[in-house]
């Protein structure tokens, strides 16, 4: 742990029996970089392009690790070992454990123990979670194919409603990041369950109680209303199985009860009434968003299950139950924000990392008693700092129904295990080229191989728990491999192959624009869609693709043309757009030979074009930092271009991701600077930039200049709102098939790509290699 | 009230209202009965007349509450006394029987029933008693006898009260309060479970909720947790016992009062919470736990009641229903609850004739009818 770390423990209180432990550490991870020779006066004809050089960049990341209090001592040393901070005085602690493990804990670590108060780290851990973890929400329907179902990230978080169920219950309006408010509670929590349900069933622990309960029948202790009404309440419009009174059966003293059914109408009586309560709350106080927590809620299906029955029994329907992937670390979390405070790790945006995440176990307690007792004992969850906040795209219709993903795996059985084995297929291939991307290393072998290792058993994981990492999606698979192959330092496995193939094709360039020259004003507009999908073919991230291309290293442009199938269009009729923002796919041929080609058109025709590219790398995906180069190159071929980067016609910017994906929305609040703030105010500023969901951690975070605002977002928001972005094109598989498909925009938008899998074309009603040629006007 | 086809109804006025625990009859006891009536009358209504006005108690468990008999009470142009009597439910068959063997159904008058029992033993009444129950709407009939009631006093006295002073047990004192203007009331039925209505008019009221924790909640927990077998023992052995023992307080989480959240130490932050632990489990007494389980329902109860008053914007709360019979702690817990969290702005009102009423609107059905 580095000098400005700052452990935040979340003790658990009485009945609890988990730690939580929150820590910063910097983490140093080996990152790709490129930059260009000095030309001047040399042969370049057989040189390289540019330079590529792997550096070690430090980033931030958050730790969180859950374990047993008897390992308690365990942790401790581990904190000690690991404290090489000398300035570090105080540990934070919250919980009620804080007072218990006190002493302890100032023994072992020779550090103040800073007690903070619980609900206030609780919310705050809450709202940090809320805002940067991506389907951090979901609810819960038992009897429906997919048990977790998990909510979009509204861009605004406020105001909720947060129910605390531990050994009693809190409920605590949430209206802003400072201001919150108890609004009320109630005594009968997780601890009446616990308590009451010790002394009617003489069982001691909690987990054997909502055991019992799960097999129990309620009916029997129970007073229904069949039982007062008879028969006849069918005649009343009442559900003759609503309980009229709780152990409304048991008023006697001769008979017995069976534990499990004591037990079962306990959880029922006191889940009942949380939602009653719960539901009264936010009626009053007209909000339709409660969360739920506690130890009562953790991880159980059945109390997530009754607690939802009742929520939707009182609510009618309107007010939907809620419940939070790392709810056990919401405590610890806020506990580590307090202490971080002058830090302020709010004015940053942070993205779990799937690599270092245990990820939510199964909560069933039938599918894999082991996992679970496994997740029970030891989980972590780790969270990787992006150097630049993330705001939506400002020209997304509507930001909060937006979904970037096109199939929800954990939905979608069939695609499910397709992809599964897509992935387990191509896992060999990837580390393979992993390997050979660092011949000089002397450990890369291994290194491979243990990154096989890991990602193979994630895509395990994924296969029996599908929600573990919250909605399960082809974009989540291709960032979980690209967060696992940054773990074991492989910033940027293709980085060769993109400079190999950017030589390559910057040789065609000048030819290639010649000929389209040559063309008359109709056959050009065709001949340059086609050039835009028979460049998008060069995908190695497509299996089928990157077939080809290991056995037929000569395949070339011309060749991809006539494999393509059906044909294009022309969308550039019509009156020229103010201004275009392009999302740019791969390296090489895809964006010297089909972009740019297109992009010196729309510039010809007047029109300013903004070129987004990735932040960091992604299989072959061109990187900003690529595109800088590639395109000083041909600027010093092709007037066009040359003038209109003097001009500021054409703008290169970074998207802020690593993903081969795209997500154009909010995931973070945009911690603003000064500047842009007094700019704009800080209700409608969506500065532009463009959001990374599955912010890739390390190697793409650190190849970002380190400036909260930089001078390019800056200019970019005043450059959105000045230049009236009017069409937006989006090129490739992974940011216009596998996510936005079905993106609605405010302004026209394009988005094409070559269906380089047959599954999916097969899916799609088409054939491999067919073309996706989406264009969409908004109606007014 | 006025009835103009007064001697329509022919006796026995009977009023019925079968919850899931209790049976509530009322039953009119004419006092002005002419000579010639008296010569008509048949023998066996002036049995029935006799058997209930004579006894204060009915095979092993039907019982009249004597203290609450409305004494001189004129009723569509009779005058008379009304008497109060119940029975658990358990015990309806037995009930049928007897109206069977007394031959009640030659009688040609009218059963008015409410409460889910005039459902459930429509038919045994029909088969076994061969009469046909006239049933009326819980609800109506709860909010009848309750505007009723009032309305005639209870023997000179007033009908509803309050609690000054409820925590004190020095000063708490028991005051009438006048409900002459009722309206708008949230009137809060706690039987076996609990009915929550906001009543805007005579005839303008709805259901706002419910909840099964009620009477039967407590009178359950405690015969699973002390082995008692009546309410009158749980109600005995909650009034000697400690929940502070059984519930942890907030003081026993912070020390003390939770200040960030406006806490008071005294308050039950987890119900049976101190359960949770071994030695505690082993510490506490049957008493103790029959404190908490009235404690716990009540306090709930209440709570409810807080937020659908505050939800409909009603400031008064009666309670009515016979878990409050003869329960003093929890009336004044109710008093205590509703004042404090409320911080003054609610009200809690209490009824003499506490689980009654439903019966007694039956029997204003019966009359209305004729």
């Amino acid at each position: 742990i580095p000098p400005d770390s700052l452990p935040g423990v979340s003790l658990p209180s009485l009945g609890g029996s988990l730690t939580k432990l929150a820590y910063y550490s910097t983490v140093q991870h080996k990152v790709a970089r490129v930059r260009s020779f000095d030309h001047s006066g040399k042969d370049i004809d057989n040189e390289p392009l540019y330079e590529i050089s792997v550096q070690e960049e430090i980033t931030a990341r958050l730790h969180f690790i859950k374990f047993e209090n008897t390992y308690i001592e365990t942790c401790l040393d581990f904190i000690k070992d690991h404290l090489v901070n000398t300035e570090t005085k105080v540990i934070k602690a919250t919980g009620g454990g804080a007072y218990k493990f006190k002493d302890l804990i100032e023994k072992k670590l020779g550090l103040k123990v800073d007690k903070e108060d619980v609900m206030t780290c609780l919310i705050k851990g809450c709202n940090f979670v809320l805002r940067n973890i991506p389907h951090e929400v979901f609810a819960y329907q038992k009897d429906s194919d997919t048990e977790f179902r998990f909510q979009t990230n509204h861009p605004n978080i406020f105001p909720y409603l947060l129910v605390n169920i531990g050994s009693g219950v809190s409920i605590v309006k949430v209206e802003s990041e400072d201001k919150f408010e108890w609004i009320g509670g109630s005594s009968i929590g997780g601890g009446t369950f616990w308590g009451l349900g010790a002394l009617l069933t003489k069982t001691k622990k909690f987990d054997e109680l909502l055991q019992l309960a799960s097999k129990g029948q309620h009916t029997n202790v129970d007073m229904l209303v069949k039982d007062v009404y008879g028969g006849a309440y069918q005649t009343l419009g009442l559900s003759g199985n609503l309980i009229a009174s709780s152990f409304g059966k048991s008023t006697t003293a001769d008979k017995e009860f069976s534990k499990e059914d004591m037990a079962k109408s306990l959880l029922h009586m006191i889940s009942n009434d949380i939602g009653q309560l719960a539901c009264l709350h936010a009626k009053l106080h007209n909000l339709d968003k409660i969360y739920f927590g506690g130890f009562f809620i953790r991880g159980h299906p059945v109390t997530m299950r009754t607690i939802t029955y009742s929520i939707n029994f009182f609510s009618k329907g309107e007010v939907q139950a809620l419940f939070l992937r790392h709810e056990g670390y919401l405590g610890a979390i806020g506990a580590f924000l307090k202490g971080a405070e002058q830090d302020n790790p709010n004015q940053y945006s942070w993205g779990e990392n799937y690599a270092g995440s245990s990820g939510l176990m199964s909560t069933s307690p039938d599918v894999s008693p082991l996992q679970r007792t496994r997740s029970g004992t030891f989980d972590m969850l780790e969270m990787d700092r992006l150097e630049r906040p993330l705001v939506n795209l400002p020209l997304l219709k509507d930001p909060s129904t937006y979904i970037p993903d096109t199939v929800d795996l954990t939905d979608d059985a069939m695609a499910r295990k397709y992809w599964l084995t897509c992935f387990e297929e191509a896992l060999d291939g990837v580390a393979k080229r992993a390997a050979a991307s660092q011949p000089d290393s002397v450990d890369a072998q291994e290194r491979a191989e243990k990154f096989r290792q890991k990602y193979w058993n994630k895509l395990q994981t994924l296969r029996q728990q599908p929600f573990a990492y919250g909605t399960l999606t082809v974009r989540s698979l291709l960032d979980t491999r690209e967060h696992c192959l940054n773990e074991f330092s492989f910033p940027d496995p293709y980085s060769k192959v993109k400079q190999k193939e950017n030589g390559i094709a910057l040789k065609c360039f000048q030819s290639v624009i010649e000929s389209l020259d040559s063309l008359d004003w109709e056959e050009r507009q065709f001949a340059l869609v086609k050039g835009l999908l028979a460049g998008n073919v060069f995908d190695w991230g497509a299996k089928a693709v990157s077939d080809v291309l290991e056995s037929e290293p000569q395949f070339g442009f011309e060749e991809a043309k006539s494999k393509l199938q059906g044909k294009g269009r022309s969308l550039l009729e019509g009156p020229p757009h103010k201004c275009a923002l392009i999302f740019a796919d791969n390296s090489g041929i895809d964006i010297i030979l089909g972009v740019f080609p297109f992009v010196r058109e729309l510039l010809s025709r007047g029109t300013e074009v903004i070129l987004a590219c990735n932040s960091g790398p992604a299989l072959n995906d061109v990187t900003y930092s690529e595109s800088l180069i590639v395109t000083e190159r041909i600027a010093a071929m092709d007037p066009v271009i040359h003038s209109a980067l003097r001009d500021e016609k054409l703008l290169l910017v970074q998207t802020g991701s690593s993903s081969p994906c795209l997500d154009l929305r909010y995931v973070g609040k945009a911690p603003l600077c000064g500047l842009c703030a007094s700019a704009a105010g800080w209700s409608e500023v969506w500065l532009w930039s463009v959001a990374v969901l599955w912010p890739c951690s390390g190697h793409a975070v650190a190849a970002l200049t380190a400036l909260c605002c930089s001078r390019l977002d800056q200019g970019l928001a005043v450059l959105v709102r000045e230049r009236q972005t009017d069409l937006v094109v989006i090129e490739g598989m992974g940011r216009a098939i596998h996510t936005n498909y079905y993106a609605v925009l405010r302004c026209e938008s394009l988005k094409l790509a070559v269906i380089k899998n047959s599954w999916l074309a097969d899916r799609l009603g088409g054939k491999i290699f067919s073309v996706i040629f989406k264009y969409e006007v908004p109606c007014k | 009230m006025e009835c103009v086809q007064r001697r329509k109804q022919i006796f026995p006025w009977f009023g019925l209202d079968i919850g899931g625990t209790l049976v509530k009859l009322v039953y009119f006891e004419p006092k002005d009965i002419t000579a010639e009536e008296e010569e008509e009358e048949v023998e066996n209504l002036k049995s029935i007349r006799k058997y209930l006005t004579s006894n204060v108690a009915y095979g092993s468990t039907g019982i009249r509450d004597v203290h609450l008999e409305l004494r001189d009470l004129t009723l569509c142009g009779r005058k008379g006394n009304l008497h109060f009597i119940r029975f658990p439910t358990h015990d309806m068959p037995a009930f049928i029987q007897m109206g069977s063997e007394k031959h009640f159904s030659s009688l040609h008058t009218t059963l008015c029933a409410t409460g889910g029992g005039a459902y459930k033993f429509e038919q045994d009444f029909r088969t076994m008693g061969d009469l046909e129950l006239c049933k009326l709407d819980e609800l109506d009939c709860l909010i009848k006898g309750v505007l009723y009631i009032d309305s005639v006093g209870f023997n000179g006295h007033s009908e509803c009260y309050y609690f000054e002073n409820p925590t004190d047990a020095e000063r708490c004192q028991k005051l009438p309060f006048n409900l002459e203007n009722p309206y708008p009331l949230l009137l809060v039925n706690i039987g076996s479970g609990v009915s929550i209505l906001a009543v805007y008019s005579k005839d303008n009221y709805k259901r706002v909720t419910g909840t099964s924790l009620g009477g039967g909640t407590f009178f359950g927990l405690c015969c699973l947790l002390t082995g008692c077998s009546t309410f009158e023992e749980a109600l005995e052995m909650a009034s000697h016992g400690d929940s502070t023992k059984v519930d942890k307080l907030v003081r026993d989480i912070y020390g003390g009062d939770y200040e960030r959240f406006g806490l008071p130490g005294w308050a039950v932050a987890s119900s049976f919470g101190n359960m949770m632990s071994k030695e505690k489990r082993e510490s506490v007494s049957k008493e103790d736990l029959a404190r908490a389980t009235l404690i716990t329902i009540t306090n709930n109860i209440g709570s409810i009641a807080r937020m659908c008053a505050l939800n409909e914007n009603i400031n008064r709360v009666v309670f009515v229903g016979n878990f409050l019979r003869i329960n003093t702690i929890s009336m004044r817990l109710l008093a205590y609850a509703l004042d404090y969290w409320s911080k003054g702005q609610l009200k809690a009102l209490f009824l003499e004739h506490e689980g009654y009423f439903g019966a007694v609107g039956a029997l204003l059905g019966l009359l209305d009818s004729a």
